[in-house]
């Protein structure tokens, strides 16, 4: 009989089973449309020319390389505070979707800024804490990495997730203060005026609609994975002790 | 928890313990940098805040194993976790030692240092104060990244990607207060802000490191 | 199809190359993982099925 020896983690690898399908055609449905919307059928930007285009991969990319680390920072906390294994193995399995996502953030900013700036970087205060997020999330990595024990592990890890959230917002003020910048306004702001013209606007939200998805399903994804692995090593051990 | 200061101060100042050791790390990066740049006297004193900042900086990291390493491989550390004593008063007492051995005298040892990268004369008090105020934050930010790993093989790396970027705040504050001492500007602003960190590092950080170590303890 | 990138070409179109590839290296590790991870558990499921 196959034993899963915690409920929860049960519920929710039958819930996220269930879901996943529907959940895969949906997210590779909503990226490629606003992908191929947001590449073929936009005009050109009069000071930018065709250069605006990447900003269907460079804004979603930065909104979830942030808004990644967020979700780690509330899993670690509800592991913290609640035990849910499930929890804990979730922040483990977002950080290398984080991290990817921070690197095409960088690299497609780099990219752009080129042609745009001259250079492909420059020690702006949204750039540099972007760098600064990439390697936060090595950290967190190879942490998870060096321990063995998964509990042990769960717990360092939220606890760096905690400590390295709040300096992460502290690095934040400092590096606005260390060095003023060259990086344009939000692009994803309510009010009309300070976003972008609604030609990009529409199927940039498309975009970053697919690009949640897209993590959403890799998350559960991988959290499954990590579940399995844990049902694994609890079976070797038992298996050793035999 | 007076005790376990003082013992961990006088551990440090014993042969082997890492008290020279980060006083002469620190003179050989400030030497290293007219190697690496060049003998420019004017470029040197552009950087010289920097490079006294990071120099420091990096010499303090050198020795934030040492803070929970041997008492938990020779089980000192687990007979202290059962002693009436709170986690974070032990965690706080060994950071502040590490700071009186690392910091306090990485601190003297910075203004002659600037001399040799021809510091301007305005930031010497600045450079004095900023490393005063600002290097107990690195010992106590330290000490969380320290406890955090304790039980890691080998874990020296690791720190230094753990803790560094944690150090990000001060480095920056630091710096520019030295920066802006040099250049004319106000620099208490920025004196302050930086103060203000460590502080609160100073209080939250021996909680942190306390959790870490009573995790790595199981 | 392909619209006029004009001089920015090789820009857009690296962008979107490299976003493509880092996109698709997550997909394929995480289905990979999965993949291998299931196998394992499978084999020493029956395993333990057998030994009781």
């Amino acid at each position: 009989m196959s034993v899963w020896k915690y409920a929860n983690p049960a519920k929710f690898m039958s819930l996220s089973g269930r879901a996943l399908p529907a959940l895969t055609v949906l997210s590779a449905f909503c990226l490629l449309s606003g992908l191929v919307w947001g590449f073929f059928f936009t005009p050109d930007d009069y000071k930018q020319g065709s250069t605006v285009k990447i900003i269907f991969l460079h804004v979603p990319s930065a909104f979830l390389a942030i808004n990644i680390w967020i979700m780690m920072l509330v899993t670690s906390l509800i592991w913290f505070i609640r035990r849910h294994h499930v929890s804990a193995l979730a922040a483990k399995a977002a950080a290398p979707i984080g991290i990817t996502m921070t690197l095409i953030a960088l690299f497609t900013g780099a990219i752009w800024g080129k042609p745009m700036w001259g250079t492909y970087w420059a020690w702006d205060p949204r750039l540099t804490s972007f760098m600064i997020l990439f390697v936060f999330y090595l950290g967190y990595m190879a942490l998870w990495a060096a321990i063995e024990d998964s509990d042990t592990a769960a717990d360092l890890t939220s606890t760096l997730c905690m400590v390295g959230s709040v300096f992460a917002l502290l690095s934040r003020y400092a590096v606005n203060f260390w060095n003023q910048g060259l990086h344009q306004g939000a692009s994803l702001s309510v009010d009309a005026e300070t976003h972008v013209d609604n030609a990009f606007y529409l199927p940039l939200l498309a975009c970053i609609a697919g690009f949640v998805l897209l993590f959403i399903t890799l998350v559960l994804v991988r959290t499954r994975t990590e579940i399995r692995l844990r049902r694994l090593s609890a079976l070797q051990a038992r298996g050793a002790a035999a | 928890m007076i005790a376990l200061f003082k013992r961990d101060v006088m551990l440090a100042f014993r042969s082997g313990g890492g008290f020279g050791l980060a006083l002469s790390f620190f003179l050989i990066v400030v030497m290293f940098v007219p190697f690496g740049v060049g003998a420019d006297l004017a470029l040197l004193a552009v950087i010289a805040p920097g490079i006294l900042w990071i120099g420091a900086l990096l010499a303090c990291l050198l020795s934030l194993d040492r803070i929970f390493q041997l008492d938990f491989e020779d089980g000192t550390l687990d007979v202290l976790a059962t002693s009436p004593l709170p986690g974070e008063a032990i965690t706080g007492a060994k950071a502040a030692a590490h700071w009186v051995t690392t910091g306090l005298p990485l601190t003297l040892a910075a203004a002659p240092l600037g001399y040799l990268l021809n510091l301007p004369q305005e930031a010497y008090v600045w450079l004095v104060a900023s490393l005063l105020t600002g290097t107990p934050a690195l010992s106590f930010i330290g000490s969380f990244g320290a406890a955090v790993t304790v039980g890691v093989k080998r874990g020296g790396l690791l720190l230094s990607l753990l803790v560094l970027p944690l150090y990000i705040p001060t480095l920056i504050f630091g710096a520019q207060t030295v920066t802006r001492a040099a250049t004319g500007q106000d620099a208490l602003s920025t004196w302050a802000i930086m103060t203000a960190l460590s502080l609160f590092a100073m209080a939250a950080m021996p909680f942190a490191a306390a959790l870490a170590l009573r995790v790595n303890l199981r | 199809m392909m619209p006029d990138l004009g001089k920015y070409a090789d820009a857009v179109l690296s962008a979107y190359g490299i976003s493509a590839l880092l996109l698709v290296a997550l997909v394929w590790l995480s289905l990979v993982q999965s993949a291998r991870v299931r196998r394992k558990l499978a084999e020493e499921e029956t395993r333990h099925r057998k030994h009781g």
